[in-house]
């Protein structure tokens, strides 16, 4: 086991949106402060910095956290996926899209922890993840349909003050939809 | 926050000799309530011992048909493991009802058995509480305890423990597995949590600086299993009512059953009193009722959380209904 256990700090190396950033950072550090206050990466935002709202939902190895519970220091060596990173260059990532077109927000400050929480939900459900209002947890049931209901319950981790939820769970399926229907035109091209 | 080390376990006896060593040392898993209370001051430790890259992230069956499940197993993979998903629907059911995606994710299984009450006095610094601060005094039993229990508590403490998987694992007779500076041993998760008496701020059996290995799930004893939790909005909050159940009917009568209530107690709470009066009785809505009525007898309502025994009892009868009715089909 690597450094002295009296140090407080230590100097780490983040891997986010691909690129790695060393910074020597105090064990205190959030990986959400980490990322607004070290490195200018404002997108994710602190709504109630204690876990309860999802407006810090990052994605740490594909996996959505909240950054407000996360050291910066026991991030180190993962792959971090925030805001900044979900386009595909001037390409809005599929579920940005969506939430622009069917305006899944109001005032917009919920909205990078929504995305990253729903890009999350889409790949979930696409690997059949069951969720709490799932009839039957079986994997034979195989995957539930992905119903206004069952949206509703896996992004109940992200709280929106302006209430923007009618058009957030419209966003979350038209995105979901084309996730699918991508899925099945590559399997068709491959087959 | 106090200022603390941090380091990142690479074996589980390096791990608990750091534990020993340092009294104010406290293991890291996915720090959703740790954080939570060190940000609070609740917590104040002088190094944290991260865990998670410890070898402990696997689910295997057992010789006997059960599940070893790694302490530092993720919430999220242990609800959506298949063989949990087949044979323990109780246990998939708990986990996805508890907190939200992001905090699942994070979370990991011995982390959730060990996690604090959500009592509000417990986290407020201003106030008073024997279980952060013993010999303090108990501000809940006459002040703000809605969501307090109503089994098992004492005049020094009525918190309730807010794991909802504790509960589904308690119907399930898990057995927790530990490592300590004295060697490994084991605790059934009934005996895992200590009663509450006058001495709140002692919660589990585990000795000093153990650190929680894996937890065992018995073979599964009957296929028909359901966790169903009552809370005051739809989704993403702790429960005010919660039961894990199991159940076997035969010819009409019940040959085996599992209960436990969540959000009632200092502990998941096993009902045993119930479990008597079902076993070998008629599956049918007199019985269930007086299952839940031999548990509640018990019961001991404060001022503002009387509704509770009410809830409870409906919630019994419900799920026991339920399951009879899907062993029928």
């Amino acid at each position: 086991m690597a450094p002295a256990p009296s140090s407080t700090s230590s100097a780490i190396t983040l891997n986010i949106n691909g690129e790695k950033h060393h910074l020597p950072i105090d064990h205190r550090t959030t990986l959400l402060d980490a990322l607004r206050e070290r490195l200018d990466l404002t997108g994710t935002k602190k709504g109630c910095d204690q876990g309860q709202c999802g407006a810090c939902t990052v994605l740490v190895d594909q996996r959505r956290v909240v950054s407000c519970l996360s050291l910066a220091v026991a991030a180190e060596g993962r792959e971090i996926t925030t805001i900044e990173g979900v386009a595909e260059g001037d390409e809005l990532h599929p579920v940005q899209q969506a939430f622009l077109d069917l305006d899944g927000y109001q005032c917009g400050y919920c909205t990078p922890g929504q995305i990253c929480s729903a890009i999350a939900v889409i790949e979930e459900h696409a690997a059949g993840w069951p969720s709490a209002v799932t009839d039957d947890p079986a994997p034979e049931a195989g995957p539930p349909p992905l119903t206004p209901e069952e949206i509703r319950e896996r992004m109940s981790g992200n709280l929106c003050r302006c209430g923007a939820y009618v058009s957030i769970v419209q966003a979350v399926a038209r995105a979901a939809e084309e996730h699918a229907a991508e899925k099945h035109t590559a399997k068709e091209a491959s087959a | 926050m106090r200022e603390f080390g941090y380091q990142c376990a690479d074996d589980v006896t390096g791990a608990v000799t750091l534990l020993a060593a340092d009294p104010d040392a406290r293991y890291l898993g996915g720090g959703t309530n740790l954080v939570d209370l060190m940000k609070a001051g609740v917590e104040r430790p002088g190094l944290l011992v991260d865990v998670r890259e410890l070898p402990l992230g696997r689910i295997e069956p057992t010789a006997d048909g059960g599940l070893r499940i790694g302490a530092t197993v993720t919430n999220s993979d242990l609800a959506v493991h298949p063989e949990v998903r087949r044979h323990y629907p109780a246990l998939t059911q708990a986990l996805l009802a508890g907190a939200s995606g992001q905090l699942r994710n994070m979370a990991t299984v011995g982390g959730n058995l060990l996690q604090r009450t959500r009592c509000g006095y417990f986290t407020d610094l201003s106030q008073p509480c024997n279980k952060r601060n013993p010999g303090s005094g108990c501000p809940a039993v006459a002040g703000e305890h809605h969501n307090h229990a109503v089994l098992g508590a004492s005049d020094h403490c009525v918190a309730v423990h807010p794991s909802d998987m504790g509960v589904a694992l308690t119907a399930f007779d898990a057995v927790v597995s530990y490592e300590s500076a004295d060697g490994p041993g084991e605790i059934p998760i009934t005996d895992f949590y200590l009663p509450v008496g006058d001495s709140p701020h002692r919660e589990t059996a585990l000795p000093p600086g153990a650190l929680i290995t894996h937890v065992t799930l018995p073979a599964a004893p009957v296929a028909r299993s359901r966790y169903r939790k009552v809370r005051e909005r739809a989704s993403y909050a702790f429960a005010i009512g919660s039961v894990a159940a199991a159940l076997t009917v035969e010819d009409g009568r019940v040959r085996e059953a599992r209960l436990a209530l969540g959000a009632v107690a200092s502990r998941p709470w096993r009902a045993r009193a119930a479990e008597a009066v079902l076993t070998g009785a008629p599956a049918d809505g007199a019985t269930f009722a007086a299952a839940a009525d031999a548990e509640l007898a018990a019961a001991r309502p404060l001022p503002h959380n009387g509704y509770k025994v009410t809830l409870m009892r409906n919630l019994v009868v419900s799920v026991l209904t339920e399951l009879a009715g899907e062993d029928a089909r």
